[in-house]
């Protein structure tokens, strides 16, 4: 199995240099935001380790909220941000990257400040490449090689399918075997391919569990501290959580039409959001904790397609920017903007709250889990407010939703072990 | 029966809502007022246009007892607002797809599904220069239509253009391709018996909190949608009602709404003769796949009840819910609040037609995951179906339980209702004769009333409707009103799929568009004295 990891390169832009670097990006896409994956540029169709990526420019308009605690405005730079998820080490994808597309990158990154033409462009990446906070990944080990061959096969499966109803279920086990032979000699005639995965790295599975172990001992040393200090603490929480000024503002609808441009072109889209959080000790511990404890959900529990209630995230990632000042978070969902925000309120908006309620402005919530996002108007207008436009999205496999990806791993599974009658027909069914 | 009328009137009060500043179409589905014809207007001369709306007689939602002989409901766009002079203080604090209206965004049309034969370019009213001002909804008793509409053209002819007339046809609660419509309607709490509170739901039911249907009143997460407040000291008079949720302001939005319109041009012979193909010319089958692409037999029997439960039940309560009141009865939400005890979908039936769920038809052997009213209205609660335990409820709320997941793609319908309020248009065919007949032009005049157009009525159309990867399925949308464009990734999603019990789903293919929209418009229905007022133009502020 082959782990996934992401990488985000984050610079400052040089002094006057963000209009150019606007026009340059966009002559990546081919529809408003959607990358050419054959774009000469950064042809990311070329790398096959890659799954998502995105360029976007991180310049924060509502970097003034923080005076409404009476904290003056930072004088914070723009950032470029090189986002991307992987297959295998992230080093690695960029080393691909920065060997076969490092042209193209030079000429992006030369807008950013401190790069120049001398520099070894990979080390400059991984200098750059922030640590992530908190990463989510849908289904840990499943590469966009398997994504692409399971793909492959459904389509050959679904039109070679019988679709006539079997008399029994032996007969569906009958139909099964003569599809599973098909498939067979489709493979030894080179017009489909499965793969194998490969073995998964034994540092991975050594720094898996070295993390559950310390996390778990972490907790039960802190545990004690924590029962005699919750008092405290939810003291410190409630008294913020009443007196927190609340900034959502409806959108500019500029903003809003920018931001719509860029999506639905396909079934899957992307999000980007970014922010400042809550000054003051309490909120940056708290934020810190709180990434933490979803790095810890993420990495041990929510592996297998599934982020709570959640089922139409492929990857997600929260990065500290500006020494934890500014908080970076960016998703790859499926379905419209709409859909994806109207799940998250009603199916998870604990976990939103939980997860961005120590940014500056986000509606009140109650003990932390409460309101916040439930109140839907302010939290809608909260995180389109926050949104970035993404001038560079890139998707390995257009057209495929998660569901579509479970399905298709279901179709691979059933051909490689021995199917009972009952399981041979629900097999069938996937078709 | 003029006695529980009169009941329910003075617990609608008591509940403090004046129905006498609503507009009837949020009350009434105006079943007896057969005759009815849409006018779409454009101001041409904005001071007669506004004289005319500030006395035009507009029927409240007080009583239809007794039945008055004519109907005017009146709603206008952001355009027409602009046009009147309604101050840009005003018209700001309404809602985003209001301001930028339906047709206003290449955007928005993508995600509504109007690309291709769809696209605006293409209507026939309601995009560039053909967007309607106001909308001036007629309703008559037999006979009365035609002396009405007359007198009210020439009454707007002073102070407006006569852009598009909408006709509507009496079929008797059928629409256009021959099946029972308008059954599934959310029942309004008029009597305000739902609390005002964020509660999670653990069974679907089909009433809704008046906020989600009316401006100004508390919606289903127990808040006031957002419309435009103004500060009440310049209303001294009390020309506008003051805001539940803020009474130092004038709310314009209070006993308003959003009003949908959009014209549905149905290919009947298309449609009829495309099932006939996947039939072989078998009267019987067609009829079968055409209900499962429905997802309710002919006369409205939702296949998911299956042919013992669903197609015995007599006719006599559905006789008047095509395009009936839906909303209108009195006891409605009673009946609704206590079946809510009753485990949904197999208890007792009160309206045999909206009573039910597909909670157990969990894979569509029934009535396919894709059957249109399947997609319109998934029936379900805000949790997937499991224990009433609290542990069971902490297991499936963090995503633990993969039964529940499996069921849980599509969630929480009661933040998604419409009240619908169509009419069709056109010539009434059986799918006998629709199969020889030459085409006709015959569809629906598709109307819905919703206080949030973006989770209402956008999300359904776009999400629901529209979505190709629609609760787990693959590559199809909606039977009926699908576009059948291909992916992004140039896959083909003319398909629709009914899965079975004994193989893999069986599939038409191939299907071709059968409804094309070829116009459409938002408006704001508004209470009638936020009418007179938009009548009077800026005469306060709006507060910050």
């Amino acid at each position: 199995m082959t782990p996934q990891s992401q990488f985000t390169v984050v610079a400052p832009i040089a002094v006057g240099g963000e209009a150019a670097l606007r026009a340059l990006l966009i002559t990546m896409n081919s529809a408003p935001g959607v990358a050419d994956p054959r774009n000469p540029l950064v042809p990311f169709g070329e790398f096959a380790r890659l799954h998502f990526a995105r360029f976007v420019i991180l310049n924060d308009p509502t970097l003034c909220d923080i005076e409404a605690y009476g904290v003056p405005r930072p004088d914070l730079p723009n950032y470029l941000a090189f986002v991307g998820d992987c297959d295998g080490p992230s080093g690695t994808c960029l080393a691909e990257m920065a060997q076969r597309a490092g042209a193209g990158l030079r000429r992006v990154f030369a807008h950013c400040e401190g790069f120049d033409g001398g520099v070894d462009l990979l080390a400059w990446m991984q200098a750059n490449d922030l640590p992530i906070a908190a990463s989510y990944v849908n289904w840990v080990g499943r590469t966009v090689l398997q994504i692409k061959q399971e793909s492959a096969l459904q389509q050959v499966l679904a039109a070679q399918l019988d679709r006539t109803p079997v008399a029994s279920a032996a007969e569906a086990r009958e139909r099964w075997r003569a599809m599973a032979a098909f498939v067979r000699n489709e493979i030894a005639a080179r017009r489909l391919s499965l793969t194998s995965p490969e073995p998964t790295p034994l540092d991975w599975v050594i720094a898996k569990w070295a993390n559950l172990l310390v996390s778990l001992l972490l907790s039960l040393l802190a545990l004690p501290f924590l029962v005699v200090l919750t008092p405290l603490l939810l003291f410190q929480l409630r008294r913020r959580e009443t007196r927190d000024p609340e900034i959502c503002p409806r959108p500019d609808s500029a903003l809003l039409v920018e931001l719509q441009s860029l999506e639905d072109h396909d079934v899957t889209n992307q999000y980007t959001a970014f922010g400042s959080g809550k000054p003051g000790a309490f909120r940056r511990g708290l934020i810190t904790l709180v990434l933490a404890v979803i790095q810890f959900t993420a990495r041990h529990i929510f592996t297998r397609g599934y982020l709570a209630r959640v089922q139409t995230i492929h990857f997600a990632r929260w990065v500290f920017v500006d020494n934890k000042r500014r908080v970076l978070f960016t998703s790859n969902y499926d379905g419209g903007h709409q859909a994806y925000m109207d799940d998250f309120i009603n199916k998870a908006a604990w976990g939103l709250n939980v997860a961005f309620s120590s940014g500056v402005g986000w509606p009140h919530t109650d003990w932390l889990l409460l309101r916040g996002a439930r109140r839907e108007h302010h939290f809608k207008y909260y995180q389109r407010r926050h949104q970035l436009p993404t001038q560079v999205w890139y998707n390995a496999y257009p057209g495929l939703t998660l569901t579509d990806l479970d399905r298709n791993a279901r179709i691979r599974q059933g051909l490689e072990r021995e199917l009972s009658d009952t399981e041979a027909l629900a097999w069938l069914k996937l078709l | 029966m003029a006695q529980t009328v009169m009941t329910a009137h003075a617990d609608i009060a008591a509940a403090g809502i004046e129905l006498d500043d609503i507009q009837g179409l949020l009350r009434f589905g105006f079943k007896h007022h057969t005759e009815a014809v849409f006018l779409l207007l454009q101001v041409r001369d904005a001071a007669a246009a506004r004289q005319w709306l500030g006395n035009v007689q507009v029927t409240s939602s007080v009583s239809l007892d007794p039945l008055p002989k004519t109907v005017l409901q009146v709603a206008l766009t952001c355009a027409g607002m602009r046009a009147l002079g309604v101050g840009a203080d005003v018209v700001s604090g309404f809602s985003e797809e209001f301001l930028e209206g339906m047709a206003g965004d290449p955007n928005r049309a993508r995600r509504l599904g109007d690309v291709g034969e769809n696209a605006p370019e293409r209507w026939d009213w309601g995009s560039g220069a053909r967007v309607p001002h106001v909308a001036v909804l007629l309703y008559a008793l037999p006979g009365n239509l035609e002396a009405f509409q007359r007198s009210i053209e020439a009454q707007c002819a002073a102070g407006f253009e006569l852009l598009y007339r909408l006709p509507t046809v009496n079929m008797g609660g059928v629409e256009p391709f021959g099946f029972a419509d308008g059954l599934s309607q959310p029942e309004l709490d008029w009597q305000r018996m739902i609390p005002a509170e964020d509660q999670e739901q653990l069974g679907y039911r089909s009433s809704s909190c008046l906020g989600e249907f009316i401006l100004g009143y508390p919606n289903e997460y127990g808040l006031y949608t957002p419309r435009p407040l103004l500060d009440a000291r310049g209303d001294a008079d009390g020309s506008l009602p003051r805001a539940e949720d803020s009474p130092d302001n004038a709310d314009v939005g209070r006993n308003g709404t959003y009003l949908v319109i959009r014209q549905l041009r149905q290919d009947v012979r298309g449609f009829w003769q495309a099932i006939d193909k996947f039939a072989r010319g078998v009267p019987a089958e067609r009829e079968r796949l055409a209900s499962l692409m429905v997802g309710r037999t002919l006369t409205g029997e939702p296949v998911v009840l299956g042919a013992s439960a669903g197609l015995g039940v007599d006719a006599g309560p559905r006789a008047g819910a095509g395009l009936g009141p839906g909303a209108a009865g009195p006891g409605a939400v009673a009946s609704a609040v206590a079946g809510e005890r009753a485990p949904a979908g197999t208890g007792t039936r009160p309206g045999p037609d909206n009573a039910f769920t597909f909670e157990s038809d969990p894979e569509g052997h029934r009535c396919p995951i894709g059957a249109h009213i399947r997609r319109a209205n998934p029936r379900n609660a805000d949790l997937p179906p499991g224990g009433i335990g609290v542990v069971s409820q902490l297991i499936r709320t963090l995503g633990l339980n993969s039964s529940a997941r499996a069921r849980d793609l599509a969630a929480s319908t009661r933040f998604h209702r419409l009240l619908r309020r169509g009419r069709e248009y056109g010539v009434r065919l059986t799918p006998a004769e629709a199969l020889s007949a030459p085409p006709t032009q015959s569809g629906l005049q598709f109307i819905c009333l919703n206080a949030n157009i973006q989770r209402q009525f956008e999300f359904v159309q776009g999400a629901w409707l529209m979505g190709t990867k629609f609760n787990g399925l693959h590559e199809e949308s909606d039977p009926l009103l699908g576009s059948r464009l291909p992916g992004a990734a140039g896959t083909r999603c003319d398909y629709f799929s009914m899965p079975q019990a004994a193989g893999p789903a069986q599939r038409l293919e191939g299907l071709r568009q059968f409804v094309t929209v070829s116009g459409g418009a938002y408006f704001f229905l508004p209470g009638i004295r936020a009418l007179r007022f938009l009548a009077r133009v800026r005469r306060m502020r709006r507060t910050d």
